[in-house]
């Protein structure tokens, strides 16, 4: 069938303004999200431009890099809080820009705002000036992330210059097994596929597997497209994405939301349309997952051995994985469970919704976070804090020694000040082990929420299962 | 933006993969950033060593590469954070032009943003200019020419590169994307207009909470 079309070819072609040359399209940016790091600076930047934004009802700005986690912050808390977070705040206002901040009952992660406040729509075209901008195709909207002088071409023209990727189907199908999250599945196909798989590629995730997951689950998996190298990752909109989006406060309503709706459904591949590539995983295969080395990449299952550099065949894994193995102070050859560790943080774009501390809160119910661990829950949004602590959830942390912070990027990225100090070894639920990212000459290993909570409690890596019985 | 005709230099080789932006301008260091002074933090885990000093084994820090203006780099280079900083921190230290086999999609597209040319070319071609920039010899000297889309190697070798029209414009030009895209603000408001009537529940209205 000659005019079958993907789930991207449609959204691609329904916010093409015109080609600007054979490769090369002006697309329109139907929803602009604005944070901290960068947002304050490209309205400044505008301004010195003499330009304005040209529609901001279309975006929407909150603060959460440059902000203190601790209980009770103020933009002061943190080193640069009150330059960034305020420049944003100021900005956003003389713009005339949505702006959730620091007090604000919206304020949150970006990725994590967007889509519960329905900012994020299926079909939409969202950008932000962050990688993981990606999260948000799991609603089946095309979404990317963009660079600071992109972010400034947004917010003058509404529009983003872009060259078409080629397209990827990742089809994940069966059950998970036991204790298996959405962060095990991402991990095991970074695993298997390889970290730079995605580059160039728009992904879209498919399969039995992704249908039956929840729209956190499926955040999850999308948000991790960028650690492959693809820029966008994609699921189709269903039902279980219109029955998410129903009353939020952002979404349609009355008659809006039925044409709406109407409209989403159309948002599928067509059926035997061509990908440029495609591949299939098996979700029987996947067991919880643990990295144990600097790219996202390096992940094992929690039961298996550290590898060895000689275990891979190509020279530059080779090379990688020596690099790796001595930043994290590891030996091939040792399991990894049982390795002892400093801190554990539960938090990020990645695993910082309602679901995802639910997970990790049966986990720590009735029991002790090790002696020797600092542990922080740092809940993705004020709205996520709230749910949370209306069923109880901030009682079970605290009572198992863990801490509970204000929602922000935290130690995610450390840009607050928030580092896990040289040396340490902290098990974290974001989504980089990169050298240095917790802070200099942290390591860091990446695992879902409900394995970190399992970390938190037997000071090492375990196995969640066997904690679990 | 400044205009980028031709290059001539020395091209460092720097062929571990996957250097991340958090390897190029380190998280700890962006939130003062700005274009002028990146420089100084750019590659700090691999520039610099625990006390501060210079790391005599990373290349930028030898005497024969202290002025390179290419960088040849290891496949995907520049992976990572949307950081246009990493940009900024090479264009800093005067580096005009990165050549690899494959490059993070948002560092690549950052480049341009920046004049700086970033270069895709077959990993053998690659580690041939590799091994020529790393060769102890007297001419070091490279030239990249942006209108003919050539790489001229110091044994007078020449090598054919790939660039779109638009980009090869914008940078031979000094060319402003806003400044392009303005031009077809009509043709955006036209959009809006069209798109208004097809799908309603896009236009929020304004600022409201
Ligand atoms: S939580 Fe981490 S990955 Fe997500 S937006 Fe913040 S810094 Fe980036």
């Amino acid at each position: 069938m000659s005019d079958a079309s993907t789930l991207f070819d449609k959204l691609w072609r329904a916010h093409v303004i015109r080609p600007l040359s054979d490769e090369l399209d002006l697309l329109h940016v139907d929803r602009l999200l604005i944070h901290d790091l960068s947002g304050g600076r490209a309205m400044i930047e505008l301004a010195e431009k003499g330009l304005s934004v040209r529609n901001p009802e279309l975006c929407l700005a909150t603060p959460d890099h440059s902000i203190s986690s601790l209980p009770g912050r103020t933009a002061a808390s943190s080193p640069f809080g009150e330059q960034l977070a305020g420049g944003l705040r100021r900005a956003a206002e003389a713009a005339g820009i949505r702006h959730f901040g620091l007090e604000h009952a919206n304020q949150g992660i970006v990725h994590v705002v967007g889509p519960e406040t329905a900012f994020t729509l299926p079909g939409s075209l969202l950008v932000c000036g962050d990688s993981h901008t990606s999260t948000h195709g799991a609603l089946g909207a095309l979404a990317w992330g963009i660079g600071s002088s992109e972010l400034t071409h947004v917010l003058a023209t509404q529009t983003v210059r872009q060259r078409r990727p080629r397209t990827m189907r990742i089809a994940v199908d069966g059950e998970l097994g036991e204790g298996v999250e959405a962060k095990d599945v991402i991990l095991h196909i970074i695993g298997r596929l390889g970290v730079d798989a995605g580059v160039g590629h728009a992904v879209e995730y498919a399969g039995s597997t992704i249908a039956a997951m929840s729209i956190e689950e499926r955040l999850t998996i999308c948000n991790l497209s960028i650690e492959f190298g693809a820029r966008m990752g994609m699921i189709a909109p269903d039902d279980v994405t219109f029955d998410y989006l129903h009353g939020r406060p952002l979404a349609p309503a009355g008659e809006d939301w039925d044409r709406a709706v109407a409209h989403w459904r159309g948002l599928v591949s067509d059926d035997g349309v061509d990908f440029d590539r495609q591949e299939a995983i098996d979700a029987g295969e996947i067991a919880p997952q643990v990295t144990w080395g600097t790219s996202p990449w390096q992940t094992l299952p929690v039961d298996g051995r550290i590898p060895a550099p000689d275990d891979f065949a190509e020279a530059e894994k080779r090379h990688n994985s020596r690099l790796a193995l001595d930043y994290m102070d590891l030996t091939p050859g040792q399991a990894i469970a049982g390795t002892r560790i400093d801190r554990v943080f539960i938090g990020s774009c990645t695993n910082s919704r309602l679901s995802d501390l639910r997970r990790a809160a049966t986990i720590a119910k009735d029991r002790r976070v090790a002696q020797h661990v600092t542990a922080w829950i740092v809940p993705g949004s004020q709205v996520v804090k709230a749910a949370a602590e209306a069923e109880g959830l901030d009682k079970i942390f605290l009572e198992a020694g863990f801490e509970w912070r204000e929602p922000g990027c935290s130690q995610c990225v450390a840009t607050n000040g928030e580092t896990v100090a040289p040396g340490e070894r902290c098990v974290s639920t974001s989504n980089r082990n990169f050298v240095g990212r917790q802070g200099p000459n942290a390591r860091t290993h990446l695992a879902g929420p409900a394995m970190a909570a399992a970390a938190a409690i037997a000071g090492e890596i375990t196995d969640v299962r066997t904690l679990a019985n | 933006m400044d205009k980028l005709q031709t290059l001539q230099g020395v091209a460092a080789p720097l062929m571990r993969p996957n250097i991340d932006t958090d390897i190029i301008t380190p998280a700890g260091r962006l939130m003062d950033a700005s274009p002028e002074t990146m420089h100084q933090f750019t590659f700090e885990p691999l520039r610099f060593l625990p006390d501060g000093g210079e790391n005599p084994d990373f290349v930028l820090n030898q005497p024969a590469y202290r002025g390179a203006v290419i960088l040849v780099t290891g496949p995907n280079f520049g992976c990572g954070s949307s950081r246009e900083t990493a940009v900024w921190g090479i264009k800093g230290l005067g580096i005009r032009c990165v050549i690899g086999e494959s490059f993070g999609d948002i560092f690549f597209n950052n480049c341009f943003q920046n004049s700086v040319l970033p270069i895709r070319l077959p990993a053998e071609q690659v580690a041939e200019l590799a091994a020529e920039a790393g060769a102890d010899q007297g001419n070091r000297q490279f030239t990249i020419d942006v209108a003919a889309r050539t790489i001229t190697t110091p044994s007078g070798r020449e090598l054919p590169f790939e660039l779109p029209d638009d980009r090869q414009e914008a940078l031979l030009e000094g060319l402003d994307d806003i400044g392009q895209t303005m031009k077809h603000d009509g043709a955006i408001g036209e959009f809006q207009e069209r798109d208004r009537q097809a799908r309603p529940w896009i236009y929020l209205s304004g600022q409201q909470s």
